[in-house]
């Protein structure tokens, strides 16, 4: 079309994603890294904001995942709900039944968990789980477990669940996978887990990473560390062994194989 | 007889009539007028006496030290300067460029809170008697509390607020009843990518003056002014507001200060001035040549 694309992305999240940013390369795109805070997406978020304000005339804004300004996590989530619609053909095929007992998916901001979830909202009998990413563990001051240490607050233009500081100031976040490294929540979500609708889990690092091996040894599918957090929860929730739960795969590690190395513990 | 006026009237109203004794006015428009003299603080003052280059300067609270943010008023004031800004920092300043970013990180490692800060201001009023508003992002203020944060502004001594995170609606609906009701003046910012729809509602809804951010960009100087921007602050002034207007971003010098101040009542100046105090060693005299070399 014709369009320059620039793609803002955590200093830190573009040496642990690196072929993610030379794909994005090689299809064109300029990457600048997001140099302030924890290097990390809410660095890289701030910083596209800041482009745009800088830009506003001849560029749009575009965001992947559910949070920010109003309309944004709003279209952000009917994109993706080309999820869950698949998931109700691929069930009816599958298992006779559109509807499963539970449907687990992962959340940073929350965008893949959204089109996960969007047409199973108003369907109370299917249970909506998040994995939300502890790092080290929830209470060890290295993690992204929003739900477990959010407060209400305003970030991004806004008002959701924040991990914050008594004084507002904005927590850095931590979790080994670069997607759920985000001190907040998608406002949606942040409502799901008000109302009590979603049940949120919290996925440390050293688990998401083996339920990543588990898989890969299964199935023959490496997850994006992301998605392995969601594959963990299934070992932190309750259900009945003729359940239908269709876990949401995100993500392929091939991005992630730098982190996988690294780790080491395959 | 002016004491005794007021107080008939105050059986009736919800007139103070401390805050207006001294001020001499005919009884009849007087009473007419009430309800805006009621409003008054030092910002409509201050734009009643002056209405040409008028000068504010902004600085974020706890930088460069901790307990710099009094003297710095102080010495703003000692200056020339009309309004001052105190910025309250934020861990995420996103309408902000590199330095004022630089200047709120460093406040915050500091140690400064807003706990701290409105410590800092108690007593602030024996010496600062210009107009000082506090400019922050929502989030902080959210935390604390927005009735207690207006009351604890009213308590020292605060005019007016700043806070450009707050969308319009969201004040009218939530906040505007607790700003009046402190006496704080509330200033919204336009952009040149504000409608004049919009701008109009703005200036509407406005009562005190209103923030014309100079081009779409985050704070911090760039070079000069440009023919684009002086044709976007002549419409802004065609547009016969009711409100007086400061121009701010990209404000940074003599030249620029007065470039502004051709198209509006003054204009305001950030990130020069935390570049100027950033690595001062006297404070106080580098200050007070600041701002002399910008208004002078």
């Amino acid at each position: 079309m014709g369009m320059d694309c620039t793609v803002y992305m955590g200093e830190l999240d573009i040496h642990r994603q690196k072929p993610n940013v030379e794909r994005m390369k090689i299809l064109g795109a300029k990457v600048v890294p997001a140099v302030s805070g924890s290097k990390t997406l809410k660095d890289a978020t701030n910083e596209a904001m800041r482009a745009w304000i800088n830009n506003p005339v001849d560029t749009h804004y575009i965001i992947g995942s559910v949070v920010g300004p109003h309309p944004y996590p709003e279209m952000v989530a009917r994109f993706q709900s080309v999820i869950s619609e698949e998931m109700k053909w691929q069930l009816l095929e599958k298992e006779g039944r559109e509807n499963p007992d539970a449907v687990i998916a992962c959340v940073g901001g929350g965008s893949n968990a959204a089109g996960a979830f969007y047409h199973y909202y108003n369907t109370p009998e299917v249970r909506l789980i998040a994995a939300e990413a502890a790092g080290l563990g929830v209470s060890s001051g290295k993690s992204a477990a929003t739900t477990a240490l959010g407060t209400p607050g305003i970030l991004h233009g806004s008002k959701t669940l924040l991990m914050q500081t008594e004084d507002g100031q904005v927590v850095e976040p931590h979790s080994i996978s670069a997607g759920l490294d985000y001190p907040g929540i998608g406002p949606v979500h942040a409502h799901l887990f008000d109302i009590g609708r979603g049940e949120f889990v919290a996925v440390e690092d050293e688990d998401a990473m083996k339920a990543g091996i588990e898989l890969s040894r299964m199935e023959g599918i490496i997850p994006a560390i992301e998605t392995a957090h969601a594959i963990h929860a299934l070992n932190l929730i309750e259900y009945r062994k003729d359940d239908v739960i269709v876990i949401n795969l995100s993500g392929r590690g091939d991005k992630d194989l730098d982190t996988y190395i690294k780790w080491g513990g395959y | 007889m002016l004491f005794s006026f007021s107080k008939s009237i105050n059986k009736t109203s919800n007139y103070d009539g401390f805050r207006f004794r001294g001020k001499k006015t005919k009884y009849t428009s007087w009473f007419v007028f009430r309800k805006s003299y009621l409003r008054m603080n030092r910002i409509h003052y201050l734009f009643n006496s002056k209405n040409k280059r008028v000068l504010s300067i902004y600085f974020t609270a706890g930088f460069p030290k901790l307990e710099d943010t009094v003297p710095v008023m102080e010495a703003i004031q000692a200056g020339g300067a009309d309004i001052i800004e105190i910025g309250v920092p934020y861990s995420d300043p996103i309408a902000d460029g590199p330095t004022i970013q630089d200047s709120n990180l460093i406040a915050l490692e500091n140690g400064m809170s807003m706990k701290k800060l409105f410590d800092q201001l108690i007593g602030f009023r024996s010496k600062i008697h210009l107009p000082v508003v506090l400019m922050g992002y929502l989030n902080p203020i959210i935390q604390y509390g927005m009735e207690d944060f207006c009351k604890k502004c009213k308590e020292v001594g605060i005019d007016g607020l700043i806070l450009p995170d707050l969308p319009m609606q969201q004040y009218l609906d939530e906040y505007k009843a607790i700003f009046d009701q402190y006496g704080l003046v509330n200033t919204f910012l336009i952009s040149p990518q504000t409608s004049d729809t919009r701008i109009r509602q703005i200036d509407e809804n406005s009562d005190g003056f209103i923030y014309v951010v100079s081009s779409h960009s985050i704070t911090g100087a760039k070079k000069g002014i440009s023919e684009e921007q002086v044709t976007y602050f002549k419409k802004v002034e065609g547009m016969g507001l009711k409100n007086p207007r400061l121009i701010g971003f990209g404000i940074s010098d003599a030249e620029t200060f007065s470039t502004a101040s051709e198209h509006a009542q003054g204009a305001i100046i950030g990130s020069a001035f935390i570049k100027t105090i950033k690595e001062s060693q006297n404070l106080n005299e580098d200050i007070q040549k600041y701002i002399q070399s910008v208004i002078n």
